[in-house]
């Protein structure tokens, strides 16, 4: 999580090391392991909608994003909205291990009075960079900490946004897009976690959001495509753009994931969207989630 | 252009010229910036309506045009704020209280930035231009909201002097503010103090509670009928929230009757505010809920209406009487 890697921002020597590789496909194991040991508890929850962010929360939290563990409020860190708020239980374990809040907090997920909710409150959570949970907002909210730099010493921050891409049918998205790209926020860089599925089914037969790299670009905004499962792409792809101070524009990875990546029978089921695994179910989630080589 | 034009001819960029009491807006902005605070100020096209233009002018680089983006534009104030940055962004009251109301709660509130939004050309004061700008519904909204203050200064001066306390609050803010042509009612620089009412008049007959441009009226309408021999006391409650509980419990200790004067819905504003108090209290004093009673405006120029409403000096006083009559 140091984000120091070194190169040029055009060069392309930000291809992570396999040692890193081996870490960051461990690390997205976590985080989908710790999702299913969470949501048992709430007995209801959003597997699919971390499953398929899985490799850029790893990418993202344990290589590219400058941060300093146990330090979630310093000033100079790399800060992260998310859009679709719903995958947050897929974040809260990630927190605790960089030592943002005790890790005992986990285990009281979504019990009475817990910090730890479905989705995240920047009040009780510690890592959590701003609240999410209405779909829309986590663009705007970045591009205001972008901003805040004209004002501040700290003016070399990234800001990092996921969104779902049922989100792209949010209208305030397209606000901030028009917004970013005429105010130049450089330091803003979206992820669309483009999974296909939101929660009436394909997203491109409820509300086509098609063609997607077209309508980012019309909007001033620079556009790359990645693998979302490909952690070692992705991690390049991230730290290329994060190091990329030529760019004078904002900047937007269309992610290809899959809903429900790791678990057979929920990437071929778009019900899957909130469900509950009986234990026994879990036990095979799980068996098929160590036998992954994202 | 052939020759001058008419002075009578005016162009949109001059509309503020003559809409003095916004530029107490920007007056207090240049005003927090000199005394060293760290605030920006953004609006979403109507620069030259709210009177943000003045700011953006002494201070281009605090200043960020949003575009017609309401939403966009608070929510990204919002990220400004957890920066360590204060920010001022207004638009039309219609637009932001409803429009924005999602924005404003979970982003605003909910995530308890200090942003302060400025809902300006409040209740009917856009007249003709139609209920889509009317607002008559933003306190009942705004003060809804947990950890949101509500303020509606009764004018200009007033409006500075809450701007200049804000510095001192760490809590989100709504000001409700009118278009700028209030008459004064404060003709030296008040103090504004949260949660703290301004009594003007001490009556037994009748108290006037009111907020925003009720308040010149009702001072004028009891003026005169304690000229005529009565017993009107005046409370300016630019501070709705949080509500100086006591101002109200005194008042209703002191005067037989209590009426409410606001430019919005009798429903949920500052007479559902003093209402809740009453009753929580337990105390049985007759009350009038004065504003727009649950209708959508007619149209004609802001003056036509505040007469037709009875929302003017002479309207008030005319409510006032038949009610303690």
């Amino acid at each position: 999580m140091s984000g120091s890697s070194g190169g040029t921002a055009r060069g392309n020597s930000f291809e992570p090391t396999p040692d890193v590789v081996a870490m960051l496909k461990e690390r997205a194991r976590f985080v989908r392991l710790e999702t299913i040991r969470l949501i048992e508890i709430a007995k209801t929850g959003h597997y699919t909608s971390v499953f398929s962010a899985a490799e850029i929360f790893a990418a993202l939290y344990y290589d590219v994003m400058r941060l300093r563990r146990g330090d979630p409020k310093w000033a100079g860190r790399d800060r992260f909205t998310i859009g679709k708020g719903h995958a947050a239980v897929g974040l809260f374990p990630i927190y605790a291990d960089l030592g943002f809040f005790p890790k005992e907090w986990l285990d009281q997920y979504t019990r009475l009075g817990s910090p730890l909710g479905d989705h995240p409150d920047m009040r009780k959570v510690p890592g959590v960079d701003f609240s999410s949970g209405s779909i829309g907002h986590a663009l705007s909210n970045a591009l205001g900490m972008v901003l805040a730099q004209r004002w501040t010493a700290e003016k070399d921050y990234r800001v990092f946004c996921m969104m779902g891409d049922g989100e792209m049918q949010e209208g305030q998205v397209w606000e901030a897009a028009i917004n970013a790209a005429q105010h130049r926020a450089r330091n803003l860089i979206a992820i669309i976690d483009r999974n296909g599925y939101q929660l009436d089914g394909r997203v491109d037969d409820l509300m086509n959001i098609e063609p997607l790299d077209e309508k980012w670009r019309a909007f001033g905004w620079e556009v790359h495509t990645v693998d979302g499962h490909d952690v070692a792409k992705v991690t390049e792809l991230l730290r290329q753009v994060r190091a990329d101070d030529e760019r004078t524009r904002p900047c937007v990875i269309i992610a290809k994931t899959s809903k429900g990546r790791g678990v057979s029978y929920m990437e071929t089921e778009p019900g899957w969207h909130l469900g509950y695994l009986d234990p026994s179910d879990a036990e095979k989630a799980i068996a098929e989630i160590n036998a992954l080589d994202a | 252009m052939n020759g001058p034009l008419s002075p009578n001819s005016w162009q949109y960029r001059g509309l503020n010229a003559v809409n003095p009491g916004l530029d107490h807006l920007s007056n207090g902005l240049i005003d927090l910036v000199k005394a060293g605070h760290n605030v920006m100020a953004g609006s979403a096209d109507l620069q030259y309506s709210n009177g943000l233009n003045r700011f953006a002018a002494a201070y281009p680089d605090r200043y960020i045009s949003f575009g017609i983006s309401e939403q966009n534009m608070v929510s990204t104030a919002a990220g400004i704020a957890t920066c360590g940055v204060t920010p001022f962004v207004a638009t039309f009251a219609s637009f932001l209280a409803l429009l924005v109301c999602e924005q404003i709660r979970m982003d605003v509130a909910y995530s308890a930035q200090p942003v302060r939004l400025v809902g300006h050309h409040t209740g009917i004061s856009l007249g003709f231009y139609g209920t889509s700008h009317h607002a008559t519904e933003d306190i009942a909204i705004m003060r809804s909201i947990a950890d949101l203050a509500v303020i509606s200064p009764a004018d200009g001066p007033q409006l500075e002097a809450a701007i200049r306390a804000s510095a001192d609050y760490d809590k989100p803010i709504y000001f409700r503010i009118g278009r700028g042509r209030d008459p004064v009612v404060y003709k030296e620089t008040p103090t504004f103090t949260f949660g703290k009412a301004h009594e003007h008049l001490k009556g037994e007959e009748l108290t006037i509670i009111a907020c925003g441009m009720a308040v010149h009226g009702a001072l004028e309408a009891a003026s005169a009928m304690n000229a005529d021999g009565r017993s009107v006391g005046v409370i300016d409650m630019a501070c709705i929230k949080p509500l100086d509980r006591d101002a109200i419990l005194e008042a209703a200790s002191r005067s037989k009757k209590i009426m409410t004067v606001e430019e919005h819905n009798v429903l949920g504003g500052l007479g559902g505010a003093v209402a809740e108090v009453l009753a929580d209290e337990g105390i049985g004093v007759k009350l009038k809920r004065h504003g727009i009673y649950d209708e959508y405006s007619l149209i004609a120029p802001p003056t036509h209406l505040y007469a037709h409403y009875k929302l003017d000096a002479a309207g008030i006083r005319s409510v006032a009487e038949a009610f303690i009559a």
